[in-house]
């Protein structure tokens, strides 16, 4: 699990290193067109590069799924490589841009697509591969059941549109969850309202910072209590600025984060940093491992961690020794306006990256379609806080018949993991997501990094002041290079002045057409005298 | 004459050259407002702190933040996504003094310093192993959190994979990895198992100890050399493994 946090300095450091990062300058490969037929003659090789949660199930189900494919199609052969973390597959595929060595297919998000795209026809857009009547999806020709487009949930497919076509399919989806000691709650006194909003969060996580006599925090009789606990400050800054209105970005990239809202919910967060009341991910450490030892009130987390939360979580990084007993509550994350809920919409999409030969990306295309089909929808589903992402999976037999089955047991039935996917199944319409644009990654890095920089320096004991958050936006607009993603969103990039070698051939373009002018000329005047 | 001559001349000569290959540390004196070893142990966490130490062993740098495992002689110093160029990540080697001005932080019970910058500084040491192997299950362990250490006479337990079969390592701690993934393994002694792990930022697949790792058989007495790296309680990154002496 410490995986994660080795990976913290990819995901920082990468989305400003390739935000703007040049796939620019390498011929690129010719435009993607769907061949006639699919040839079966030949044999394909192709690399799936997919992401898992450290889960060995999940692990399994892409075995399968593949071993699956290729009794279907014998002359295609998946190869597999697993990653743990999205922002480290991110890199990988800029590094293998530049070498054409990309992956087929890999699992992604569309902010990363977008840095992707800046290349020519690196990514293959699917809108043709879709309505392809033989091998797009529900085609004639398709060797298994695989859905049509009209049962992929409509507003996951959208999250796979930039600059209108499609370039990648959704794979599964999450949104995040508090995830709550009830038990704590009202053991200080409080009901857990039907709606949580941060206020409420707020007030509670302070009422459990009070010590009794002997020095350990009353409510847990331990020497630790950190009553919430966030997992990504990325999610938590921009979900707060959804629900308020406030600016984040535009569509096209015009960067509107460095606002007042910003700065008040900074000074929140700092206010309750200073009491200990809050903390993050980043600076403690996993909010389930604190939560399950009876160390945390409220964390949260994505729903495909549920597996990792409440007293019998299946899957845990702290010693059995250190779980504590409580009643576990799985709600949607605090809101300021609970009639009006806001969460994000998160979880692995699929894109397939273009090849020189149509047929390898066909093979490509077969193998992306068939992991939408019901049997891994509904298994790779079921490892985590995951909903499927096609009616035709949630609407089965096989799906209904495991959700109706909540708590029958800690493993598969684990009632905090079914409660999570149900929580998103029940807020599919109150989910969003972020414009994606080139550099979009970077913004989404940036907005958390201003509350981990805010909660440092608070922890540290620096001034933290509205002079302060001047400095803070500075710092981070330079850290994640913000101003040239807005100035290329706006077409306006100063590119510096021209080399000198350019001077120069403009300087001589110049003179050969003043020079052909001004012959040009001459040989009227020539004439005119001649004419005379 | 000649004789006790030359016995002299070897003498200084061996005495002159155990100080140079060893230890500037053994007479390091710290510069102007650097901590000691022990001030550094008693500094709050979140507190600014400033060390000269040495490194033992590079795990990973991208994109200009390096993790460094350093020691001097009376301590290690765990240096988390230190600011580092490529330029300057390629100068450290085991033994290079750094002078190290950063923020120490605990993460989930690893002692380290982070939002750490560094300057290389003249001097050398590359730390001895300690053997820690009477200290394990002792509160006297954590003591030498992130020092290199050894482990001598542990017995290969067997681990349970995906489908319940006892394995001698995993790739990930759940088995849901692949090659060049970390390595799992569980090693016992006097009764008591301890989980070990194969950092592959580390020591990635191409090193002699993942090989070893990948080639151990349950019950086989091993020696093992490593980071005694914390998460949630002791869990070493291992960089050696041979059979038990």
């Amino acid at each position: 699990m410490r995986l994660l946090k080795k990976l913290a300095a990819f995901a920082l450091a990468g989305a400003v290193a390739v935000s703007l990062c040049g796939c620019h300058g390498s011929r690129g490969l010719d435009e993607f067109e769907v061949p006639e037929e699919f040839d079966e003659s030949r044999d394909y090789e192709i690399t799936f590069w997919a992401k898992n949660d450290t889960n060995v199930t999940q692990t399994r189900i892409y075995e399968k799924a593949i071993a699956d494919f290729q009794k279907l199609y014998p002359n295609v052969t998946v190869n597999l490589r697993l990653y743990t973390d999205y922002s480290r597959i991110y890199n990988d595929v800029i590094t293998n841009i530049s070498t054409n060595t990309t992956p087929n297919v890999c699992i992604t998000y569309p902010d990363h697509i977008a840095t992707y795209k800046t290349g020519t026809n690196v990514v293959v857009p699917l809108d043709e591969l879709f309505d392809d009547e033989k091998f797009g999806l529900g085609g004639s020709e398709v060797r298994f059941d695989s859905p049509a487009k009209d049962e992929i949930i409509p507003k996951f497919l959208e999250e796979c549109s930039l600059d209108g076509a499609h370039y990648a399919l959704p794979f599964m989806r999450s949104t995040e969850a508090c995830y709550i000691n009830k038990t704590y709650v009202e053991k200080l006194g409080y009901t857990l309202p039907e709606k949580l909003t941060w206020d409420f969060v707020w007030e509670v996580s302070e009422a459990a910072m009070k010590k009794s006599p002997d020095g350990n925090f009353a409510v847990n009789g331990q020497k630790v209590m950190i009553p919430f606990i966030y997992k990504s400050t990325d999610n938590m800054m921009i979900q707060m600025l959804r629900q308020k209105n406030a600016g984040y970005s535009t569509d096209s990239g015009e960067i509107l984060i460095f606002n007042d809202d910003t700065r008040d919910i900074l000074k929140t967060v700092s206010e309750h940093v200073a009491t200990g009341a809050f903390s993050t991910f980043q600076i403690s450490s996993y909010p389930g491992n604190f939560l399950n030892a009876g160390q945390c009130i409220f964390a949260i987390d994505s729903t495909a961690g549920a597996t990792w939360m409440g007293s019998d979580a299946p899957l845990s990084d702290i010693h059995e020794s250190s779980f504590v007993d409580f009643e576990t509550e799985v709600m949607p994350i605090p809101q300021f306006d609970p009639d009006n809920p806001a969460m994000i919409s998160q979880g692995p999409s699929v894109c397939i990256f273009n090849k020189s030969d149509p047929q390898e990306v066909l093979a490509s295309w077969l193998f992306a379609q068939y992991l939408l089909t019901n049997g891994v929808q509904t298994a790779y589903s079921q490892t985590e806080g995951y909903v499927p992402v096609t009616s035709k999976a949630q609407n089965s037999d096989e799906y209904k018949d495991y959700l109706s089955r909540m708590g029958e047991d800690n493993e598969l039935h684990y009632d905090v993991k079914l409660k999570a996917s149900k929580l998103l199944l029940e807020h599919t319409s109150d989910t969003f997501v972020t414009p994606v644009f080139n550099g979009s990654a970077s913004l989404r890095s940036a907005a958390g990094q201003l509350i981990e920089n805010t909660a440092k320096s608070v922890r540290r004991h620096e001034t933290v002041d509205d002079e302060y958050f001047d400095k803070l936006y500075d710092d981070i607009t330079s850290l994640y290079r913000l101003d040239s993603i807005r100035n290329t969103s706006s077409g306006k990039q100063d590119l510096g002045e021209l080399p000198v070698t350019a001077k120069l051939l403009l300087l001589s373009l110049a003179i050969a057409w003043a020079a052909i002018g001004a012959t040009f000329l001459a040989e009227r005047l020539k004439k005119r005298r001649k004419g005379k | 004459m000649k004789k006790i001559l030359a016995f002299i001349l070897a003498a200084v000569m061996a005495l002159s050259l155990v100080a140079c290959g060893d230890n500037a540390a053994d007479t390091d004196e710290k510069s102007e407002g650097v901590m000691t070893y022990d001030e550094y142990v008693a500094a709050d966490l979140d507190s600014q702190v400033v060390v000269e130490t040495y490194v033992q062993a590079k795990q990973s740098w991208w994109e200009d933040k390096a993790t460094v495992y350093t020691q001097d002689k009376d301590g290690a110093y765990f240096l988390y996504n230190m600011a580092c160029s490529q330029e300057d990540y390629d100068k450290l080697t085991p033994g290079t003094k750094i002078k190290v001005t950063g923020y120490k932080s605990e993460w989930s019970g690893e002692v380290e310093i982070i939002d750490a910058t560094f300057e290389i500084l003249e001097g050398n040491y590359v730390a001895e192993p300690l053997d820690v192997t009477a200290m394990l299950g002792t509160d006297d362990l954590i003591k030498h959190q992130n020092e290199l250490v050894t482990f001598k006479g542990m017995t290969v337990e067997a681990s349970q994979d995906a489908d319940g079969n006892d394995v001698a390592f995993l790739y990930n701690d759940d088995g849901s990895g692949q090659d060049g993934s970390d390595l799992y393994f569980k090693v016992s002694l006097n009764g008591v198992t301890y989980t070990f792990t194969v950092e592959s930022y580390l020591c990635d697949n191409t090193t002699e100890v993942y090989s070893a790792v990948k080639n151990l058989k349950i019950g086989d007495k091993i020696d093992l050399e490593g980071f005694l790296y914390w998460y949630n309680g002791v869990n070493p990154h291992i960089t050696s493994v041979s059979a038990a002496a």
